[in-house]
């Protein structure tokens, strides 16, 4: 029996936490019910679910929901009996039995009553259902009743589900008020809108349905929020998570359903979540505080570990030695299993999306389908957490904006039905997320015209800017293209934040479009923030770790060749690695400090260190006589690669990330903090805010031309003053151009074509295997995973001779006959030289010398089929 | 009615400055410290205490103050959690003075401008004047220009 208040409201607790668990797993065997209505497994389950939930409110004499809860068992009784068959109004009607179950919980949750909405109206529909000729749809009177009723519960909820508010919610939280103090009036005006017809069934279904939406308050989204999250969460847990959905949420509409619920996959959810009842008892349910009271200790031992593994390092016969070596390795054991407690997959936050997609779609009437790819890659529960929300915005974004409407689709020859595709993987230490419509696309035209309005851009500069830097501009504060702000999305707030709450994160965010094709956003975030190995290296005495995710190798010059090595184009050092240019960053410089005591600036004074990562002595810079090296850490930074320079490269660490204090967050080119093993607090360097310092970034995320350049000698002559026919491309955001003469033919070939042969990638064009040479930045790029894309590559056909080579490049812009003027002269390796074309600075493409290097014995690497390949 | 205040007090350049003792962890003699490059002048570095990274402010730069003389050390004044995790670097540390709250008046308008703003009050003792920091914004740097 209850005995005490204390014992009661654990019960409840408890109850709580399950029910609302059941309602998200009851959200996603409707929609996969909806799809797939004589699943009687699912049936089976659900009908389970609200038996389960009857059965407890009894217990617990919550009258309300125990008849909800029974009304609804006993529809789903007739439905797996076979009595019935399951249609869009029943399952309408569950779903909003779902939503109505929760908003009682949340009641229930807050004043530990079961609010005083009025349930009749569900009710008797329910009843109705029950009967094996409805049709099933709710009229249209139910809906705005109901919406009412929810929103003056809501109203009074919202004040008690308030929690802490997470600080990093830029939206105040009197905006969820606001948004609250609407709902009632766009509840008033829902009625007239909505005419009753019985003969349109989809039209008044879809009315009740956009009536439903007309209404929804934020703090009902917070009350569900309470039931999002992973396996292992807390009331405490939930409470938090509801205050942070509140205030983000002030736009209504899907938003309750995003918070709430975890919407069923497209096909059939994995085994695991079934009703097998052994799958139960092999987790428990834990606190998340406690596990992350856990991970900090962990962290504490890793430091500790450290220094101890140091001490013992000095005497490797002692006893000590060898104990502390077991305390290595069993904290390296423990510490990747804490590590794992707090890896969730992704599917944790994707398994919403479907329900969020589909009520979208219904309240916009477009159609979409939801295609997840790789909901099984694994993240840390805190990175989960930070994007959920992001990620939640983009998904509403591209169904509110990118996704046409059915007739838009079918007039432009598109399937009526648009794909959103969600795609998860590991690459390179990070989880790269995108989502990718092959919905309108964005209007870059439009985002121009709009920031111009804003006062964002001036007309000039937008004039003037390139596609890639355009679709940047979403980025920016308060944009929004939307013509009238819905309750979906088009508030304005949206990119900004979510780009701020990645890079928060340490991740970026990027975005490619094609008008009319559809748009593409990705997202890279680091596996891990808290335990990462890391690389030490000392810069005139200071020293700084760099993680180990960023690095990419390593290079020690000495002597001479530390002096010859680095070319410098203006102004910018660069260091040929293997035949691709490298900027250089030097470090030193970059942070600003004391120069090296010698004068030029690819000597680096450091001592000798061994290269094997013996720490270096007195790195004070003091100039060896004999011998100078240089230092270099190839780092990447997105998607560029350039290398840090550096006094000496010591040895890899295990360190604990700790954050910066608020005085020096802000200083992009450090990413935290940590202590080392002889108790030395070092700062971690964060590659990208390096990168962006030195401007081998620019500020979006794009390219500087300056880095491609090498002085290299050629004695190709420059020609000047004729008029040719040039074929204009884009390279990199730059325009380059090719004689007419020297292209064959132009190409588009699909990257799905792109094969492998030996160290070069080729296609098959007209009975031959033709080498590809990719003419711009991108050259290298693995074209592995593209092989299920449609994207194709843009290809000019070059014959030298017999032999054919394709060469790749970002874009064929004109074919114009122009006089040629070389403006400027340079000594690149790639290039004739320099002119203006069409007012814009154009490169001269030296083709003959580019494919020499590329390809030296052209007549090995082009054979005609079936003589085999390569003689 | 008199209310009690316990303060913590230390000296900047001859200066008298006080803290409640509420917004004090702990006073620390000198730590060495990693530099921050880029970081505002005014952030001296960090420090190692017990596992935890805390960020170094100099008070005397805080002020706009000359520097310290070159051997002398400077004292450790921790400030308390809610503050995040931050240390005033200050000359030395004081006695810790039980004073009336009542009889804290408001900054004479001939103070230094540097002060201004950081200071909330002063007290008068014997023969000189102790200045009330204000802790929250003696700490925010945010005005300042960080490289």
């Amino acid at each position: 029996m209850l005995d005490t208040d204390e014992e009661q409201n654990e019960l409840i607790q408890e109850f709580l936490v399950e029910c609302y668990e059941g309602l998200d797993k009851l959200d996603q065997d409707l929609l996969t019910l909806e799809e797939d209505p004589r699943n009687t497994e699912i049936l089976s389950g659900i009908f389970r679910t609200f038996h389960t939930i009857k059965g407890t409110a009894g217990f617990l004499a919550f009258r309300k929901l125990e008849s909800v809860a029974h009304q609804a068992e006993n529809l789903l009784s007739k439905l797996r009996d076979g009595a019935l068959v399951m249609n869009t109004g029943r399952a309408d009607a569950l779903l909003k039995t779902v939503d109505t179950l929760r908003a009682i919980l949340a009641s229930i949750e807050s004043s530990r009553s079961e609010g005083d909405e009025d349930c009749t109206e569900l009710l008797d529909n329910l009843k109705r259902l029950q009967q094996p000729d409805q049709d099933g749809f709710l009229s249209s009177g139910v809906a705005p009743a109901t919406a009412t009723a929810e929103a003056t519960n809501e109203a009074s909820e919202a004040s008690a589900t308030r929690t802490t508010a997470e600080a990093s919610e830029p939206t105040p939280t009197s905006e969820p008020e606001a948004g609250l103090g609407h709902s009632p009036e766009t509840t008033a005006a829902a009625p007239p809108a909505i005419v009753p017809s019985p003969a349109s069934l989809p039209d008044a279904v879809a009315a009740a349905r956009a009536a439903r939406w007309a209404s929804p308050p934020p703090s009902l989204a917070a009350a569900q929020a309470a039931a999002a999250g992973g396996a292992a969460s807390a009331a405490g847990a939930d409470e938090d998570e509801g205050a942070e959905a509140a205030p983000s949420v002030g736009k209504a509409s899907g938003n309750k359903k995003k918070e709430g619920s975890e919407a069923s996959v497209a096909t059939s959810t994995a085994p695991a979540k079934s009703s097998k009842p052994n799958a139960v008892d092999t987790s428990i349910r834990v606190d998340v505080n406690l596990l992350d009271s856990i991970m900090n200790l962990v962290g504490e031992l890793v430091l500790t570990r450290n220094q101890i593994v140091q001490h013992t390092a000095t005497d490797p016969s002692s006893a000590l030695a060898a104990t502390s070596q077991r305390l290595n390795l069993i904290t390296s054991d423990l510490q990747e299993g804490v590590m794992k407690t707090r890896m969730q997959p992704i599917r944790n936050v994707w398994s919403k999306f479907p329900r969020v997609v589909r009520d979208l779609t219904t309240a916009c009437g477009k159609r979409a389908s939801l295609v997840m790819e790789g909901e099984e890659t694994e993240l840390d529960r805190t990175i989960l957490e930070a994007i959920k929300d992001p990620l939640t915005h983009m998904v509403r974004n591209s169904v509110d904006h990118g996704i046409e409407s059915v007739e838009e689709r079918v007039a432009a020859g598109k399937p009526a039905e648009g794909t959103l595709k969600l795609r998860a993987y590991h690459e390179g230490g990070q989880v790269n997320l995108e989502l990718i419509d092959d919905g309108r696309g964005i209007d870059i035209d439009r985002v121009k015209e709009k920031a111009v309005e804003r006062g964002l851009l001036t007309r000039d500069k937008a004039g003037r800017m390139s596609e890639r830097e355009a679709l940047q501009l979403i980025f920016l504060p308060g944009f929004s293209t939307a013509q009238k702000v819905t309750n979906v999305s088009g508030r304005g707030v949206g990119m900004d934040v979510v780009r701020t709450n990645i890079e928060k994160i340490g991740g970026t965010v990027d975005i490619q479009s094609a008008k009319g094709e559809g748009t593409t956003l990705r997202i890279k975030i680091p596996l891990t923030l808290a335990i990462i190995p890391a690389l030490l290296v000392t810069v005139d005495g200071c020293r700084f770790a760099i993680p180990q995710v960023s690095l990419i190798e390593l290079v020690r010059l000495e002597g001479e060749r530390a002096r010859d090595a680095i070319e410098e184009v203006h102004g910018t050092p660069v260091y040929r690695l293997r035949g691709e240019l490298l900027p250089l960053v030097d470090l030193r410089k970059e942070l600003g400090l004391r120069p090296r005591p010698e004068i030029d600036h690819a000597g680096a004074s450091a001592p000798m260190s061994a290269g094997t990562g013996v720490p270096a002595g007195s790195s004070e810079g003091e100039a060896s006589v004999s011998e100078t090296s240089l230092n270099i850490v190839v780092l990447q930074a997105d998607d560029r690669q350039y290398g840090l320079i550096v006094d000496s490269v010591n040895d890899t660490e295990e360190i604990v990330v700790k954050p910066l204090s608020q005085q020096i967050r802000d200083i992009p080119v450090y990413a935290g903090a940590t202590i080392l093993g002889d108790g030395r607090v070092a700062l971690i360097l964060d590659s990208i805010g390096i990168a962006k310092r030195a401007h081998v970034l620019d500020e979006q995320h794009g390219h500087k031309q300056a880095r491609e350049e090498a002085p290299v000698v050629t004695d190709a002559p420059i020609r000047g003053g004729q008029v040719e026919t040039l074929l204009l491309l884009d390279l990199d955001e730059n325009r380059a151009a090719i004689p007419l003469s020297s292209v064959a033919r132009l190409e588009e070939i699909p990257v799905a074509e792109v094969e492998q042969s030996g160290d070069f990638l080729v296609t098959q064009y007209r009975d031959r295997i033709m080498p590809l040479v990719w003419l711009g930045r991108t050259k290298g790029r693995p074209v592995s995973r593209a092989a299920e894309s449609d994207e194709r590559l843009q290809v000019i056909v070059h014959a030298s001779g017999e032999q054919h080579v394709g060469l790749v490049v970002d874009r064929i812009h004109d074919i114009v006959d122009a006089s040629i003027v070389i403006e400027r002269t340079t000594n690149r390796a790639d290039t004739l030289g320099s002119a203006v074309v069409q007012g814009r600075v154009t490169d001269l493409l030296d083709i003959a010398g580019i494919v020499h290097r590329a390809i030296p014995n052209l007549a090995r690497a082009t054979a005609p089929r079936g003589e085999g390949a390569r003689a | 009615m008199s209310r009690p205040a316990q303060l913590c007090t230390f000296t900047v350049a001859d200066t008298l400055l006080g803290l409640e003792v509420e917004h004090v962890q702990e006073v620390l003699r000198f730590h060495e410290m990693a530099r921050v490059p880029l970081a505002s002048e005014t952030i001296e570095g960090l420090i190692n205490l017990r596992g935890q990274i805390v960020t170094a402010i100099d008070m005397r730069r805080r002020f706009s103050l000359p520097p310290r003389v070159e051997d002398q050390r400077p004292m450790n004044v921790v400030l308390s959690p809610s503050h995040g995790s931050v240390s005033l670097l200050v000359d030395d540390i004081g006695d810790v003075l039980d004073l009336d709250d009542q009889e804290m008046e408001s900054p004479p308008a001939t103070l230094d401008p540097a002060f201004q703003d950081l200071i909330r009050g002063v007290y008068k003792l014997d023969g000189r004047l102790l200045l009330m920091l204000d802790p929250v914004k003696a700490i925010d740097l945010a005005p300042m220009e960080t490289a």
